[in-house]
């Protein structure tokens, strides 16, 4: 098996000292977190690992001895093979490295042995030592190198103590920050099988090894990313300072807003349907429940939960920012005004259309013969319910720019509430439609079920209701003649009925499709993951989907040397992943299941609100 | 020789299932470290200039029979869009496959606009790397691809990850290159 070496960047250019890291369980690999210099005293490197080994939870140990040699340091290297004794480890490494050249070499001692043997034994010794199950494999596998090698002119002893280990550098900070992508739930680290994600979780949980460094006044100084200059925003420090009261504030408006609510008076029932069914309502109480998330003095533990609170954060900014950029365009020419003064023709329009249609309807609509009596009281019944609506339009007239005005203000609340707003009006507006609709399905529906009936009746059968299938019975003279008199009846008037249906069920669907455009924005405006893209485009370490390797510039007779980048999550996972749980639900029907419901007559309503929310 | 032993262009040229003509760079890191490079034919710059010209030429046409400008300024639009499309992510210039023993396979694809695709898969869920035949319209061709084990199954094969999917080289090819692959499958 090779030995996998992770190298940190920062410690390429650390003085001599011993390794401190980690073996990772499982893997023949060995992550390297800092360097500890000289002057050290041994007792104190042991306290303070076990120290950081109980903070942390990660199993660290010294793994070997750095040596990169300048002036005036020659007895360094016997100095550093003493140390070996101190630190007893199944493992030593002896990495080393020299101005001037690029490239590392790496001596593995393996356990029990004292000094340097010769190079074959000592492979043949770490062979046999290795993970049960791979020695026999291995020994052969290497024979076979041996005996190739002996066969090659170049690549021998140099190159066979180096061919078995692979030094992979990889940034230190990055790989702390950032997460690898599918996040499970979080595992132990020596449960994982994964080699990179344990190297991942290795690198981010020892974040308590990184506080000291060689530039403190402690008994222990290290090399980490942290000296090559630690880095910290003023901004970002006040905006947590005093993210704390407004958290705290926030909390506390909002208890205040939930008490009201749940209060008695409003929980009637009446009310509490009426605002099951208004998209604003819905789109408070789901915001407030986000607010209720981000406002939460609890700090975030795991990533996801992190990501959820920062992209709901974001989302709420955003919709206030479009909404007070809405209220701007708005008010600003007196907009509000012009559009109070377009309403009212408009619904005057849309009534005067609607007479014009029934019109149409009672007399010969494209051609087709009605049944004149059925028609007429079809027509007038109508017609008077669009009296009355023009007459209310009408009385509420002189009111509608101040409401439109004060409505228009609640905008400040969020693009999307003014949407749903909109939402809301327009069904409110539309609401004579909407009965037409009703009235009309009803009607044909009743038609549809009685002519079933009937045509059964009229084949001699029956609908046996216990057995749930059709039987035969025999009907008396009578019934007979009274259910195909029935029958022929109902047959007769179905044109009628079907073309009314037909034509308010068609405009129910045109504002039913509007309704849905704006449901779609508001639903994309609330679920979108703003925090998640930004971090993808700005800081594209922290959400990793994986690794890229690139061979670093090698010599002879040194071990391979790869560099592991951090191979940035693409987009359309990024949106995948953090997008936020919406209340809505897209039709559940699908076409075939629809077009059988307008057939039979039975009500639709095709953009129902779940109460449980989906992702 | 150095370390990194370096293969060119060898006395075989290998082309494409197509016909055209590919060139194949096999990189030698170290023992268990392979690079194998497929580069496929560079963007033409007749075939550029051709389908240009038939554009425009359609543009004024239409142009000169409706006297609109925004015919003529949507046709340069649709141009440069379309040629940043397809040198960004239609086009691929070369791609890569590195065998790391013991570590895993690294998979990249190049674009001609220089981005680059990458994707890593562990050593721990490879299986093996094989020669698979598959029915391509009219013809079998050969293709090399990456099995992966099914955590639940050990021995089965939960996916297929096939290499070289734009250059598509041929049957000497991919054998030069699963001979190599499966020596330093071999050995870890």
């Amino acid at each position: 098996m090779v030995l996998k070496i992770f190298f940190p960047q920062c410690c390429n250019k650390a003085d001599s000292g011993l390794l401190v890291g980690h073996w990772l369980p499982g893997q023949d690999s060995a992550v390297v977190l800092a360097v500890i210099h000289y002057p050290f005293i041994p007792g104190q490197v042991k306290q303070y690992i076990h120290q950081i080994r109980g903070q942390s939870g990660v199993d660290l140990a010294v793994l070997g001895s750095w040596s990169m040699p300048k002036e005036g340091q020659e007895g360094m290297e016997s100095f550093l093979r003493e140390l070996r004794t101190i630190f007893p480890q199944g493992r030593w490494l002896q990495l080393s490295r020299e101005m001037g050249k690029i490239g590392f070499t790496c001596n593995v001692l393996p356990r029990d042995q004292n000094g340097k043997l010769v190079e074959q034994e000592k492979e043949l010794e770490k062979v046999e030592n290795d993970l049960e199950g791979k020695s026999g494999k291995d020994g052969r596998g290497w024979k076979n190198e041996e005996a190739g090698g002996e066969g090659k002119t170049k690549e021998e002893k140099t190159g066979e103590e180096g061919d078995k280990v692979i030094f992979v550098h990889y940034e230190q900070r990055k790989v702390m920050l950032s997460q690898l992508h599918p996040t499970d739930p979080p595992v132990p680290l020596t449960q994982s099988t994964s080699e990179l994600r344990q190297v991942f979780g290795t690198v981010s949980q020892s974040e308590s090894l990184f506080f000291l460094d060689k530039y403190d006044d402690s008994p222990v100084k290290l090399t980490h990313w942290q000296s090559e200059g630690r880095e910290g925003s003023i901004i970002v420090e006040l905006m947590k300072q005093a993210s704390t009261p407004v958290c705290l504030l926030t909390a506390w408006i909002l208890v205040l807003w939930t008490s009201l609510c749940n209060s008695r008076i409003l929980n009637v029932f009446p009310l509490r349907f009426i605002s099951s069914k208004l998209c604003s309502c819905v789109q408070l109480s789901y915001r407030t429940e986000h607010l209720q998330t981000v406002s939460s003095p609890t700090r975030a533990t795991s990533h996801t939960d992190y990501m959820r609170k920062a992209n709901i954060f974001m989302s709420f900014l955003l919709d206030v920012t479009l909404g007070l950029l809405l209220i701007y365009w708005l008010y600003r020419e007196n907009r509000v005004g012009q559009l109070a003064n377009a309403l009212l023709p408009a619904a005057d329009r849309v009534a005067k259309e609607l007479e014009e249609l029934l019109q149409w309807l009672m007399g010969a609509p494209a051609g087709l013969k009605m049944n004149r009596a059925l028609d007429q009281v079809l027509g007038r019944f109508f017609l008077y319910h669009i009296h009355l609506w023009i007459s209310y339009i009408h009385l509420m007239s002189p009111f509608i720019e101040m409401i439109l005005w004060y409505v228009g203000l609640s905008a400040c609340l969020g693009l999307t509430f003014a949407l749903s707003l909109l939402s809301d009006i327009i069904a409110l507006l539309t609401f004579h439609i909407y009965c037409f609709y009703v009235y009309g399905a009803r009607l044909y529906c009743l038609k549809v079920y009685g002519l079933t009936s009937l045509w059964r009746l009229f084949r001699g059968r029956k609908w046996n209701v216990l057995r749930q299938r059709v039987d035969s019975c025999s009907y008396d003279m009578d019934q007979l003649f009274i259910g195909t008199l029935l029958f022929t009846i109902l047959l007769f008037l179905l044109p009628t009925t079907a073309l009314y249906y037909l034509v308010f069920t068609l405009l129910r669907m045109v504002v039913v499709m509007v309704q849905g455009v704006l449901q779609l924005t508001v639903d994309f405006i609330n679920s979108f993951p703003l925090f998640a893209l930004g971090l993808r485009v700005f800081r594209s370490y922290t959400l990793a989907e994986g690794v890229k390797f690139s061979v670093l510039c090698e010599e002879p007779g040194t071990p391979l040397h790869l560099m592991m980048d951090i191979n940035p999550l693409k987009f359309s996972s990024v949106v995948q992943t953090y997008r936020t749980a919406t209340y809505s639900c897209y039709p559940k029907d699908s076409w075939l299941a629809l077009c059988k419901k307008l057939f039979l007559g039975e009500l639709i309503y095709p953009w129902r609100h779940k109460t449980t929310k989906i992702d | 020789m150095q370390n990194g032993e370096h293969f060119g262009m060898e006395d075989e040229t290998y082309t494409d299932i197509d016909g055209k003509a590919i060139s194949l760079e096999c990189q030698s890191h170290s023992g268990f470290c392979r690079e194998f490079t497929v580069s496929s034919a560079k963007v033409s710059i007749s075939r550029v200039m051709v389908y240009t010209c038939a554009v425009w030429m359609t543009a004024y046409i239409i142009f000169f029979f409706t006297e609109n400008t925004a015919v003529l300024s949507s046709a340069i639009i649709i141009t440069l869009v379309g040629m940043m499309i397809h040198i960004h992510f239609v086009k691929v210039d070369h791609e890569t496959l590195l065998v790391i023993g013991s570590l895993g396979v690294q998979v990249s694809s190049s674009y001609a606009s220089g981005r680059e695709s990458t994707d890593f898969i562990e050593m721990d869920k490879i299986k093996d790397i094989v020669i698979n035949e598959a029915i391509h319209m009219q013809r079998v061709i050969y293709y090399l691809c990456i099995l992966l084990k099914d955590p639940s199954d050990p021995s089965g094969v939960s996916s297929v990850v096939p290499l070289f999917q734009s250059s598509k080289p041929r049957l000497n090819c991919l054998v030069k290159v699963y001979r190599s692959c499966q020596e330093i499958l071999a050995k870890c």
